[in-house]
């Protein structure tokens, strides 16, 4: 009863709010916002296996390289950043630089130098979501309770073992949540890129679609790229609860006590 | 053997010196229990810092076995006394048991028995695979034990490890220690601000100054081996040492005061 419960309060305003749009554009003659009963035929029609081959699959594995890329490198250089005072004090003035550009400016410079195909756009989503990974590393790093660290130097725990066993797992929560507003940031620059020049992909063909005057399957994309942003949303809680269930354990007890 | 010689440490901090130990000079041999207390904020910890070789001193030296100790001594295990942040949430009782252990290249067959028995020994059995917060503040404190036992150390060094938890379960932890102490033939320096505790515990109580320490005292405690948290502390002659310590902790204050 509980998950039910729990289930139809997440699904209750998404539903109302469909049965609204429904309701209202039932009759619509505006020819930009047609009926949603013709978006959603729109949507079965266009979005068939062969088109999600051609154009969603693309656009999912721009969005996974770059995404995993950014991951990695943020949080390779986080925790050297975050353990390193002198290495901080040096770049930190940079990094705070580089993150106050909104990304999708540096679409049209990373085009000159990469080109208009896959790298380009997976250096943009690179670029634009490596600094929510990257400076929470570091913060993350950087609170590590130094009796843990000093717990870790008396017995030996030194090294790769004292980055893997202490240093990344007490910053994880930290890192989790960079993860977490890297991930919206990289689906959105990925549509960005697309929809500057490409010749496949999701951002690319919703632009195609107005261009053609194709207007209920413009919104059908909107609508998949909605329903693709929050299922990876969803993926992602799903893992990060997983992996963080310990410190979800942790702050209950520390409430509690 | 434990020798700490003239030991001094300096905090500097800008153009501000604080000097939170002045001169320390006192020995443990092997397999000895010795206590350190003193008034509160004289600088136990930073002693206890040095001794584990997570701080190096200002001059004077830490040796032990007649070798210098410039970082973290390989037999040597030390149990903080805030086991909420000493043990790792993130691991259960198990693996942080395990974790120094395989840090030290201890086969698994062996890491495994280890892990039983130190659990074992502190009465920790058939809570391996519960974490550190699902458990009680004295079993916390235990798994941080039962983690230095495991280590086989030939020297323990506890740093007010029982400051943090009630009465009753600090005198259970207390025979803990004792019983222990016993059974493995460990040196052990155990620092604490009860004066009780120090000689309830110890074979030797050595009584620190207030900042900058010196050593004020030491007293041998000769009371029987077998101690008993009933019997024991209702001894005339422990009523009699525990006063000696509490009359130098006071002149120790004093002497600060002027």
């Amino acid at each position: 009863m509980g998950v039910l419960k729990r289930a139809g309060t997440v699904v209750a305003l998404p539903l109302i709010l469909f049965a609204g749009w429904y309701v209202l554009s039932a009759g619509s003659e505006n020819f930009y916002s047609p009926p949603l009963s013709k978006i959603l035929t729109a949507f079965g029609d266009t979005w068939q296996l062969d088109r999600i081959r051609a154009d969603v699959l693309p656009s999912l594995l721009r969005l996974f390289a770059g995404y995993l890329l950014a991951a990695l490198i943020g949080v390779g250089a986080g925790v050297a950043i975050g353990l390193n005072r002198r290495l901080r004090a040096t770049v930190e003035p940079v990094l705070e630089f580089f993150r106050a550009i909104p990304p999708p400016v540096l679409v049209p410079v990373i085009m000159l130098f990469a080109g208009i195909g896959n790298g380009m756009k997976v250096t943009v989503i690179v670029f634009g979501c490596i600094w929510p990974i990257l400076l929470n590393t570091v913060e993350g790093v950087r609170a590590v309770d130094s009796v843990v660290l000093e717990t870790a130097r008396s017995y030996g725990v030194n090294g790769t073992a004292r980055i893997t066993h202490v240093v990344l797992p007490s910053a994880s929560p930290q890192i989790a949540a960079g993860l977490r507003q890297a991930l919206s940031i990289a689906i959105i620059l990925m549509v960005i890129s697309e929809m500057f020049a490409a010749s496949n992909g999701l951002g690319f063909t919703i632009v195609q679609f107005q261009r053609s005057f194709a207007i209920p399957e413009m919104w059908s994309g909107i609508i998949l790229l909605g329903l693709l942003g929050f299922g990876l949303s969803l993926l992602f809680r799903l893992a990060e609860r997983r992996a963080l269930r310990w410190y979800e354990g942790l702050r209950a007890a520390q409430r509690a006590g | 053997m434990l020798e700490v010689k003239g030991l001094r440490k300096v905090y500097r901090t800008g153009t501000r010196e604080v000097e939170a130990l002045r001169d320390l000079t006192f020995t443990v041999e092997n397999g000895d229990l010795v206590c350190l207390v003193g008034p509160s904020g004289c600088g136990k910890t930073t002693l206890l810092r040095c001794v584990s070789g997570l701080l190096d001193p200002t001059s004077g030296d830490v040796r032990v076995d007649g070798k210098a100790v410039d970082g973290p001594p390989p037999g040597m295990a030390v149990v903080f006394q805030e086991y909420g942040r000493s043990l790792f949430p993130w691991m259960n009782v198990r693996d942080n048991v395990e974790l120094p252990l395989k840090q030290k290249k201890v086969a698994k067959a062996r890491r495994a028995e280890l892990v039983e028995q130190s659990l074992d020994a502190v009465g920790l059995t058939g809570s391996e695979s519960a974490y550190p917060w699902q458990l009680s503040g004295g079993m916390q404190q235990r798994v941080a034990i039962a983690r230095a036992v495991a280590y086989e150390p030939q020297t323990l060094l506890m740093d007010e490890p029982f400051a943090a938890v009630d009465a009753q379960t600090r005198a259970d932890l207390e025979d803990l220690v004792r019983q222990l102490w016993k059974r493995l033939g460990v040196t052990i320096l155990f620092v604490t601000h009860d004066i009780d505790e120090s000689v309830y515990l110890g074979q030797r109580v050595v009584m620190l100054s207030s900042s900058p320490t010196v050593v004020q005292d030491e007293l041998i405690i000769d009371l029987p081996e077998a101690r008993d948290q009933l019997t024991t502390r209702a001894d005339p002659a422990f009523i009699a040492l525990r006063t000696r310590v509490y009359e130098q902790i006071q002149a120790a204050k004093r002497n600060a005061g002027q």
